[in-house]
């Protein structure tokens, strides 16, 4: 894996700060999260030091530091999705899988993260799974659809 | 512009062949939206189908067209005939309508309405744009969402797509900064400043490089109308970016849109891809002399990105702080140089008034609010979707007329996002324009509207908004980082139950103080969703503070859930829903809910069929 870090860095100029995000970003894809060694890496490529990295990385929603799970949740939280239960169904995922936003769960088959808008406002409220969107979700479709997941 | 005249005319010949198709055409709504309510299935199953019964007929990929309680929507053309649009079409709906209606020659599923002459019923069929929720839209930038493949240049030229570039680059730069000013065109993001200043301040400002950026960061919770017309009709953005960089004279464009919009980029990505093949963007546009070229920049999650130093900053790849201005970025902006930076609809509104001329889009519209606007109409209403409409239309006629109302009864309409405010009932006849929304507290906003009905806790609505904005806070000034704190721990000291009277004032105190001390606009409006409900729902407030009790039977601490004898049947739904087995009683006889176990999270009052789950409101001593 960590094979990898190295080829995605070098696409970008050397010491251009302004690439930072976007090398994150491929980072992340790649490796689902960004790990301690892609922060040497670019380091000491782009010239700038591991502190400013994990500041700008860390100010962005979109940065995750730790590995994640088989599939990822999204719990949209956006404001259509609140006034249609979203809560309420944030809630019942918490206690369905057995853990809080941002965290793996222990058999690594979930991870769950809560997003502000996923702009399917008009399908409120909806819950991403990978790249699939649940539309129109409850509390009482939710065993079902996660039960889709192994 | 020979090039163009030979362009327009290959485009124009592909767009009648379509029209005149003499095989059957069938166009699926792909937008997020409608893939997200199952138009990715129903696209593989339609080629599935059209192969096994082999009919011969066309597959097309089209955007929204707004109504997003219809999708997945399927339109077919027939030789002969316009397009026919059907509503929520499922795989078992599908299996039968494509044979039934291309073979057969009539389906048993009624079309929702025709494309065609608006005017014109054709089989009993309306027209589409006479259907409740369009009827009363004026579309100027959503005119191509739906119609057209936006993956297809050549579609897009067919729908006089760039002639206002064409016409501008006749014009010259201070002519069309002049068109924009006679528009009376104003910032569609939020705040509604005149485009025209801003263009021509970029353009007077001295500098060897100049940037355009287009803020496609939609981070207002609730809105998607930015989403909706990048993936829908993503030239228009793009030739309204290369009008704004001639108007100014900018040689590097930015759009810097959010990463968890994945079809808008890939799309835009396409465009700029063909735009680059056919000589529209780049070097010496169509022989103008006129040099151009636009960058996708992906943010990283950051609402407070949306503010334009805190969005320079962010390309510049460092943390998306805002700082005090002046300078504007106007004068330096973009690695120090002149930029300006305009709203996706803002930019998208421009070709429209460069072709059609200034004249046509100032006579829609208010005095001050000209032309038309986008919005997500959204939350307890009946149609919901992406509307457009003349600024001045009431909230009444875009929630009741377009809207079809809410099933129960309305409470309140939210506008602005989390800078906005949330406006009762005796607002319905407020015309939307930009005085007017902020003469009553909230503001236009990117274009979100959510409505809200007797089930939504306004003092909820409020700590959802604080939370929203205090946990979006860069962190950089005091009032914003911890008084938004302050507030979020106030309103959950109320909804909690555990309020005492001089809360409310507290939170008055500190709403004001955030609003003047704040240094960018995040701070400055993040008391407005308190601001307005203290003002128009003061009620709900007192109720919570003095007896402890919400009324929508929102607030969690507040709720009870109890099983009423008298309904329950004992079907034992809820009993195999419940997640902690606080439900329990033998099948046919009523059941009994353990308070202990109980964590309210409303499976049971979702599943019930009869009724028999209460949640109500409890007083707690």
């Amino acid at each position: 894996m960590a094979g990898s870090i190295p080829q995605i860095i070098e696409k970008y100029e050397s010491r251009d700060k302004g690439n930072l995000i976007q090398i994150l970003q491929d980072v992340q894809r790649a490796e689902g999260y960004i790990p301690g060694v892609a922060v040497d890496y670019i380091s000491s490529h782009l010239w700038i030091s591991r502190s400013e990295i994990f500041g700008v990385a860390s100010f962005y929603s979109q940065f995750k530091f730790n590995p994640p799970g088989r599939h990822s949740i999204k719990m949209c939280l956006g404001t259509a999705c609140h006034v249609q239960g979203g809560d309420f169904l944030l809630h019942a995922l918490k206690s369905e899988i057995g853990i809080s936003p941002n965290e793996t769960t222990e058999d690594g088959r979930f991870d769950l993260e809560r997003v502000a808008c996923l702009g399917c406002c008009a399908l409120a409220p909806v819950v991403m799974i990978d790249d699939v969107i649940f539309s129109n979700m409850s509390v009482i479709k939710l065993k079902d659809t996660l039960n889709q997941y192994e | 512009m020979n090039d163009f005249l030979a362009l327009r005319k290959r485009a124009l010949e592909e767009w009648q062949q379509l029209e005149h198709s003499p095989e059957p055409v069938i166009y699926i709504g792909m937008g997020s939206c409608g893939i997200a309510s199952g138009a990715g299935r129903i696209w593989d199953r339609t080629r599935e189908i059209i192969q096994r019964k082999k009919i011969s007929a066309k597959l097309m990929k089209v955007g929204c067209i707004g109504p997003c309680y219809l999708e997945p929507l399927v339109d077919i053309q027939k030789p002969g005939l316009p397009r026919m649009s059907f509503n929520n079409v499922d795989e078992k709906r599908l299996e039968k309508l494509i044979p039934d209606y291309l073979l057969n020659g009539s389906a048993k599923l009624k079309p929702i309405g025709h494309l065609g002459v608006n005017s014109e019923i054709l089989n009993g069929v309306k027209s589409i744009w006479d259907q409740p929720m369009l009827r009363k839209q004026e579309r100027i930038v959503l005119r191509n969402c739906g119609i057209i493949d936006p993956e297809s240049l050549n579609h897009y030229l067919a729908r006089e797509g760039f002639s206002g570039m064409v016409k501008a680059f006749d014009l010259g730069a201070e002519i069309v900064i002049e068109e924009i000013k006679l528009a009376g065109l104003r910032g569609r993001g939020g705040a509604g400043f005149p485009t025209h200043i801003k263009w021509q301040l970029c353009r007077e400002a001295r500098g060897s490089s100049k940037y355009l950026i287009c803020n496609a960061d939609e981070g207002d919770p609730g809105a998607f109308m930015n989403r909706s017309l990048m993936e829908g009709d993503p030239f228009a953005l793009l030739e309204g970016m290369i009008i704004a960089a001639f108007a100014i004279g900018a040689q590097l464009g930015y759009i810097y849109i959010r990463a968890e919009y994945p079809l808008a980029i890939q799309r835009l990505r396409n465009a700029i891809a063909q735009l680059h093949k056919n000589g529209l963007l780049g070097k010496d546009i169509l022989n103008s002399g006129f040099t151009f070229d636009i960058r996708i920049k992906e943010g990283a999650g950051a609402f407070v990105c949306g503010e334009e130093t805190a969005l320079i900053a962010s390309i510049e790849g460092r943390r998306g702080m805002p700082r005090s201005r002046p300078p504007y970025p106007a004068s330096s902006g973009l690695n120090g140089c002149p930029t300006n930076i305009n709203n996706v609809e803002t930019l998208a509104t421009v070709p429209a008034i460069l072709r059609d001329g200034a004249g046509k889009f100032a006579s829609i519209g208010t005095e001050k609010s000209k032309g038309t606007k986008t919005f997500a109409l959204v939350g307890k209403v009946r149609r919901t979707g992406l509307i457009e409409i003349p600024m001045g239309t009431s909230l009444r006629e875009i929630i009741y007329d377009i809207g079809g109302g809410s099933r129960k009864a309305f409470k309140a309409v939210q506008t602005g996002g989390p800078s906005g405010g949330c406006l009762s009932k005796d607002f319905l006849d407020l015309p939307v324009d930009y005085e007017s929304l902020a003469g009553a507290g909230s503001i236009m906003g990117s274009g979100g509207l959510i409505v809200m009905d007797e089930d939504t806790c306004m003092v909820d609505v409020a700590k959802y908004f604080l939370k929203f904005t205090s946990q979006e806070s860069c962190g950089k000034c005091t009032p914003c980082r911890i008084g938004t704190r302050q507030m979020v721990e106030l309103l959950e000291k109320i909804t909690g139950g555990d309020a005492e009277h001089d809360d409310l004032q507290k939170l008055k105190e500190i709403a004001d103080t955030v609003k003047k001390g704040s240094l960018c606009g995040l701070g400055q409006t993040a008391p407005n969703p308190v601001l307005t409900t203290l003002k128009y729902f003061i009620d709900e407030y007192n109720e919570h503070v003095e007896k402890n009790r919400c009324p929508a039977a929102v607030c969690r601490d507040l709720v009870e859930y109890t099983v009423i004898k008298e309904k329950c049947t004992g079907c034992q739904r809820c009993v195999e829903v419940c997640p902690t087995g606080a439900i329990t009683g033998p099948r046919s006889e009523p059941h009994f809910l353990d308070l202990e176990k109980c964590i309210k999270c409303r499976a049971c009052y979702e599943i019930c069929r009869f009724d028999a789950i209460a949640g109500d409101a409890i007083i707690i001593e």
